[in-house]
């Protein structure tokens, strides 16, 4: 069959016809994969939240609150966990922009005292095989992290005189996790000590 | 045409990565092991066989001076398609290939197989080009996320094989230039004769 001349009807009409089906297409799906991406994120959150934390009954509020750190730009989220009527300890998530690839988001999840319970890993774009060993069972750099208060613990690598062993061959992902957990100390003690709790 | 030999030209004769050198971006740049290099040479090969399917089931009444435009649109619905059903369904993998999977819109193997086979064939032949075409660039993709895997970090789909560390260079942008180079080298000595 011999292919259509072109003309102004027919190339409108077609444009039309093919953008409309595209645009109601992608409607659908997007309506049909709403709900999971919202589901998969909000599980992804509550177990970073469950793993950095003691255990706990419920959290207070929710949907967390969100603290303005002293210095970044963005606000952390602070999710308070009681048993009971008794607080246990506070998921801060937190930030930061030293990645070798840029920003990533980090849980830290500290004790009522300060103390560091448990870190993970949220979302990050750091090199497979180097940086990516900060996260939890690639590697022992986390677990460091745990039962130690910042306040005698200083959170640089020891490269810097702190007491934080560097990942081999990736101490910018390292010195950039330790920023975001300083990060989320800083403003979890500035608010303790501002008695907003 | 012989449909076999047109679905088997994707993997050595007219491999697009290794023989015609199509959509290197991706290529280059998410193969740091062989399950992302996987992931993307499946996605890409998903969105493939659909754009060859439509291209081909609409190319007689796309009028020639906006088919360009039409496949495009085409492309970058299914491409979408993909980006959020990965999204919902495989959040791990999405957050590994992450900006590269929106970026399958401007893979011009995409639009080329669109534009030079499937507005020029039949639905089937379309389908079978777009099925081997695809697999072809999964395969070159995959290769390659293997061999940097092993040598960057010594495992093997995220299995390790050795307690060292690697060669860091092969995980490293430059490692994707030094493996896919050596692998069309080797590609050229096996099929010249």
């Amino acid at each position: 069959m011999a292919q259509k001349e072109s003309n102004i009807l027919n190339m409108v009409l077609t444009l039309f016809l093919v953008t409309a089906t595209a645009a109601l297409t992608l409607g659908f799906v997007y309506n049909a994969t709403k709900g999971p991406i919202a589901e998969a994120k909000q599980q992804k959150l509550e177990q970073a939240i469950s793993k950095v934390l003691p255990e706990f009954d419920k959290l207070e509020p929710k949907e967390g609150i969100r603290v303005k750190p002293g210095n970044g730009t963005d606000s952390l989220t602070f999710y308070v966990a009681y048993k009971g009527d008794k607080r246990v300890g506070t998921a801060v998530r937190t930030y930061t922009d030293q990645g070798f690839s840029g920003r990533f988001w980090i849980m830290v999840g500290f004790l009522p005292d300060g103390t560091i319970n448990n870190t993970a890993v949220l979302e990050h774009k750091e090199t497979p095989g180097l940086g990516d060993k900060m996260e939890a069972g690639k590697g022992d750099f986390p677990k460091q992290f745990m039962g130690k208060n910042p306040e005698n613990f200083a959170l640089t690598v020891t490269k810097d005189g702190g007491d934080v062993d560097a990942i081999t061959a990736a101490t910018i992902s390292s010195r950039a996790f330790c920023d975001a957990a300083q990060r989320a100390y800083n403003t979890f003690m500035n608010k303790k000590e501002g008695g907003t709790e | 045409m012989n449909q076999w030999k047109n679905f088997t030209k994707g993997f050595i004769k007219e491999n697009p990565v290794f023989v015609l050198l199509l959509g290197l971006c991706p290529v280059l740049g998410v193969t740091t092991s062989a399950i992302n290099g996987l992931g993307m040479g499946l996605a890409t090969t998903f969105v493939l066989v659909m754009s060859n399917t439509v291209v081909s089931l609409i190319k007689n009444v796309i009028p020639p001076k906006v088919r360009i435009p039409s496949y495009i649109v085409v492309i970058a619905s299914f491409v979408t398609v993909v980006d959020l059903s990965m999204n919902a369904y495989l959040p791990a993998l999405h957050a590994q290939l992450g900006l590269f999977i929106p970026l399958i819109v401007v893979n011009c193997l995409v639009l080329g197989r669109a534009e030079a086979f499937a507005s020029k064939n039949s639905l089937g032949s379309s389908i079978i080009d777009g099925l081997g075409m695809g697999l072809g660039f999964a395969f070159a993709l995959t290769l390659l996320g293997a061999v940097r895997e092993i040598l960057g970090s010594l495992s093997i789909f995220g299995i390790p094989i050795a307690d060292a560390d690697g060669m860091l260079v092969f995980v490293l942008a430059p490692g994707a230039f030094l493996g896919l180079a050596y692998l069309i080298a080797l590609m050229r000595k096996f099929t010249k004769n």
